[in-house]
């Protein structure tokens, strides 16, 4: 078999006992690998509660994983969110899909609960559980050094055990897979960190034809700035989009209260360098490069964290944000989630926070003591023990990452309706409302928002699933990723049949939360963003978005997206993509209340 | 959107009036006129996932180049001028306007040529997608169909049906570029007036139509800012298109200033250039893939390493790629501009940098592109004789 080696790993914490099977090659045809391949192996189980023995935690590669296609070092975590119980999952960078490859896996599926807590430990098509009772509490680099030679590392810290509702997966000490609660997932199953190393090769089918095809792709990311190019992320991180919020004027500031930090200059990503001085990194199979690490191992946040620790607090201090997310890396918690949720707290308690209270409040959260402990319950649920349901920032239960809806209808639309609720990568309308890729569109305008927004979820379902980084998408397209997959995979395809893809995947997940009875009342965005203007005082006014021309957007996205009027899946459509109905095993929870 | 794009295809001569077909679909399919090749048309956004789609014959002269470049063809034409190489690969051509022949195609590809029929493009966030794309086409046929005429006229290959249609389409070309006013005299007193000035550049560059699209830049320096197009900006549209690039690199707001601003500031540091065009005109681009060099080692890769010294009347010409990678073209336009009054880049554009206003780099920029004309019409006439 090219490009997937045809191995998945089924792990029962349980019996502490491992069994392989090899998945059907259409199956693979179907969902290819990563988000989209997980969804597959989930969706019989979706209506379990999150924390259900029976839950499964998985761990998916995609088949240009391991092989020389740019870009693809990346994997999917996915399970049921704890935090929103919507489809709940993370790509995340760094090595580990690499060694998982290498170690002979295509995708790993993870049930039943240890008795202890426990570590998995794989090695070219071997796997241990071990015990990690002595690493209780441990924070997460910590663990990682006590780790270091058991190859690539997926760590959860204290604040999953102490049971954060953002708790995230930190992998290679400095990858987060962070949105969706997906570190309590590991949690639930009494599970502390997973490692993993191989030997083996990915066999790629044309060689020949995916060196063309890379060099197309290496060629299209020369030519973008935002990519490669004097301000772009190679040479500044994420964080280059700092600068872009501020100039746009929408800034996510004081909780959504304004669109613009008057302090913004003070706290860009030039600050970052010239203060800290980071190194260039990256993910495996990488050529853009865009982490930075500084010296002690320190971090640089990326663009949301940068963004959340200082607009959204009203946070000034340079080094209070990079403490900020040192604290929620080795707690392991989710830095747009944390940022928001202190957000929240400051505006119901009208009490700005100090750079000292933001990081010890952060620590509270981690350690579960104090305020953190209702604070770790997401913004959502605090507010509304606070009575102030109106005050939390997020859709779905997911908090907003640093993108003001206000300053980008379509990144309005596309957080309404995402499936995992207020993510910005589902769509990513960002590459041509504000970064003019592949053509700039009117940010200002839900005109032909509908259908762009589903067509960007496809594309971004693919690169998942491929696995690619949604970057590189910055400037290459499907066209060049189609023959990349054809040279790797052997498999016949085009641009457009791998949007097919991107659409099966996308509707299973929508079927998936409607099972779990999501509605279209979900696919709806804070009141704030209705009623409250922006900006007003500089070039650009941002007003309240025209909650009519919202609704009739979200109307013609559902029809785009094939659902029936109130946005939920429809059989027939269903049955056409090859998607089996999902029958519902048990009670749904409702995580709402 | 219909009638803005429309406006722009007629204007930059690649349609004539009334000839686009253009549909978009958000909840609904909604055409900009009848046409009895709607019925066709809409299977591909049933079939395709896209959101906005032109068909149009092109205007002469591309209709008769792409049409020869069509028939003549086994199926794909491949341009490898620098537009093409980037962005949009190759152009697959259908024999049938079917939507059986031009699905697959359009699978694979933004644009299918259909000779006798036109080219239909696509796009996936909106029709400038498809203008954008649309543009290409038209710009890489012409570009490949004068220099696959040198270049066999040159061999004596030249067939009696490619020399027929040469004769025919040069009777249609655009008269050589011709300007006798002046632009906005500098120095500029305020970043006002360097915004206007500016876009008074980039509106006579497309309006002289040298450069297609929305590709091309323009820079002024002032002080220790730069001003630049933004990524994908039209050059006669850049009202709220203009990025202010602080040259210490204090700011990344620019990071959606266009993508060859790694030169611009390359030619502001080490050429002492203050106002800087850079535009696609065609005949200088076709020159530029003149070649007479026998068995050269670089064959092949003459837009990222030629090793030779090449020049038109004394113009240089160097390779160079798009934006910041190894073989990128701030490497090597920015030394050779020092001395000369412009650049041509291989199979891509000019370059062209004045000290205080736009009026020396929009001259120099014209003339090199006239020069290229009568040169090749020259090499031409030589060859043929």
């Amino acid at each position: 078999m090219y490009g997937w080696h045809g191995k998945i790993a089924r792990i029962d914490l349980t019996r502490g006992s491992w069994r392989t099977e090899d998945p059907d090659i259409g199956i693979l045809k179907k969902f290819i690998g990563g988000r989209g391949l997980a969804g597959f192996y989930i969706r019989n189980t979706i209506t379990l509660d999150w924390n259900h023995p029976q839950m499964p935690l998985l761990l998916f590669t995609g088949p240009l994983v391991n092989t020389r296609s740019p870009t693809s070092g990346r994997m999917t975590f996915m399970s049921r969110s704890p935090l929103t119980g919507t489809v709940g999952d993370a790509s995340v960078g760094g090595s580990f899909g690499f060694q998982l490859k290498k170690a002979g896996f295509d995708g790993i599926v993870i049930s039943g609960k240890s008795s202890r807590l426990c570590g998995i430990e794989i090695t070219d098509n071997d796997i241990r559980i071990v015990d990690a009772s002595h690493l209780k509490g441990r924070e997460i680099g910590a663990v990682n050094s006590l780790l270091k030679d058991k190859g690539a590392t997926a760590v959860i810290g204290p604040a999953a055990e102490n049971g954060v509702l953002f708790s995230s997966i930190i992998v290679d000490r400095h990858y987060a897979a962070g949105r969706d609660g997906i570190g309590l997932s590991f949690a639930a199953k009494n599970l502390k960190y997973i490692t993993v190393k191989g030997t083996q090769k990915t066999s790629v089918f044309d060689p020949v034809a995916l060196s063309s095809a890379k060099e197309d792709v290496f060629r299209l990311a020369a030519a973008s700035p935002v990519l490669l190019g004097e301000f772009g992320i190679s040479r500044f991180g994420t964080g280059a989009l700092y600068d872009l919020m501020d100039a746009r004027r929408m800034m996510p500031t004081d909780n959504f209260q304004k669109t613009r930090f008057d302090r913004a200059l003070k706290m860009n990503a030039y600050a970052f360098k010239k203060q800290y001085a980071p190194k260039k990194t990256g993910c495996r199979g990488c050529h853009i490069l865009c982490k930075k690490i500084a010296g002690h191992r320190t971090s640089m946040p990326e663009f949301e964290t940068m963004s959340h620790f200082s607009a959204l607090l009203g946070n000034a201090d340079i080094n209070a944000v990079v403490a900020a997310n040192r604290v929620c890396n080795d707690m392991g918690m989710d830095t747009i989630s944390a940022a928001s949720t202190l957000a929240c707290f400051s505006e119901i308690t009208q009490r700005k926070l100090s750079p000292k209270e933001i990081v010890s409040l952060l620590t509270d959260i981690g350690k579960k003591q104090n305020r953190g402990v209702e604070l770790g319950r997401g913004a959502v649920k605090y507010a509304i023990s606070c009575g102030r349901s109106e005050l939390a920032m997020a859709v779905k239960g997911l908090e907003l990452p640093a993108y003001d809806p206000r300053g980008a209808y379509g990144m309005a639309l596309a957080y309404a309706v995402s499936s995992r609720g207020g993510c910005h990568l589902r769509a990513y309308p960002v590459s041509h409302e504000i970064l003019r890729k592949p053509v700039a569109t009117d940010r200002f305008s839900f005109s032909e928002k509908a259908r762009m927004i589903k067509i960007g979820e496809d594309l971004n379902a693919v690169a998942d699933s491929l696995t690619a980084c949604k970057f590189i998408f910055f400037a290459a397209s499907l066209e060049e990723y189609a023959r990349i997959y054809t040279a790797v995979t052997g498999i016949k395809t085009s641009a457009q049949d791998l949007f097919a893809v991107g659409e099966r995947i996308c509707y299973n997940e929508r079927m998936m939360n409607a099972a779990n009875g999501f509605t279209e009342k979900d696919d709806d965005l804070p009141s704030r963003f209705f009623t409250m203007a922006g900006d007003q005082n500089s070039g650009v006014r941002i007003g309240p978005i025209d909650r009519d021309a919202f609704l009739t957007a979200r109307s013609n996205y559902y029809m785009a997206r094939k659902l029936n009027k109130t946005g939920m899946p429809v059989s027939a459509v269903a049955q056409n993509l090859g998607l089996a109905p999902i029958e519902k095993i048990s009670d749904v929870s409702n995580y709402r209340k | 959107m219909f009638q803005i794009t429309e406006n722009k295809l007629i204007k930059s001569g690649l349609v004539d009036p009334d000839a686009p077909l253009m549909g978009s679909l958000d909840a609904h399919l909604e055409w900009n006129r009848t046409h009895d090749k709607i019925f066709a048309l809409e299977i591909l956004f049933k079939q395709l996932n896209i959101n906005a789609l032109i068909f149009s014959q092109p205007a002469e002269p591309y209709r008769s180049i792409i049409d020869y470049l069509a028939e003549t063809s086994n199926g794909t034409i491949t341009p490898t001028d620098c537009e093409t190489r980037t962005f949009i690969h190759d152009l697959p051509v259908a024999f049938e306007l079917s939507p059986d022949a031009i699905v697959p195609l359009l699978k694979v590809r933004k644009c299918v040529i259909i000779p006798g029929h036109g080219i239909i493009t696509y796009g996936m966030v909106g029709l400038e997608q498809a203008y954008v794309t649309f543009s290409s086409v038209c710009f890489a046929c012409f570009v490949k169909f004068f220099v696959d005429f040198l270049f066999l006229t040159k061999k004596r290959q030249m067939d009696n049906k490619f020399g027929q249609v040469f004769d025919r389409v040069i009777q249609t070309l655009d008269p050589p570029v011709s300007f006798n006013g002046s632009l906005t005299k500098g120095p500029f007193k305020s970043k006002k007036h360097i915004y206007k000035a500016i876009q008074e550049a980039g509106r006579l560059v497309v309006e002289h139509r040298l450069v297609d699209s929305y590709f091309g830049n323009i820079s002024f320096s002032d002080g220790q800012t730069l001003y630049i197009s933004q990524t994908g900006s039209s050059l006669d549209q850049l009202k709220d298109a203009i990025d202010p690039c602080p040259l210490n690199g204090s700011s990344c707001a620019p990071i959606t200033a266009s993508s060859e601003l790694p030169t611009h500031l390359k030619i502001v540091q080490h050429a002492g250039g203050k106002a800087i065009l850079h535009g696609h005109p065609k005949f200088s681009v076709i020159l530029s893939m003149d070649c007479d060099v026998e068995n050269c080692r670089c064959r092949d890769k003459c837009h990222v390493k030629c090793p030779h010294e090449r020049s038109v009347r004394e113009i240089p010409i160097v390779s160079g790629e798009v934006g910041s990678g190894p073989f990128a073209l701030y490497n090597t336009v920015p030394k050779a501009i020092r001395e000369h009054q412009g650049v041509i880049v291989y199979g891509h554009g000019v370059f062209t940098a004045g000290k205080t206003d736009f009026n020396r780099p929009f001259q120099d920029l014209v003339q090199i592109e006239n020069i290229c004309r009568t040169e090749y019409f020259n090499r031409i006439r030589l060859y043929s004789e």
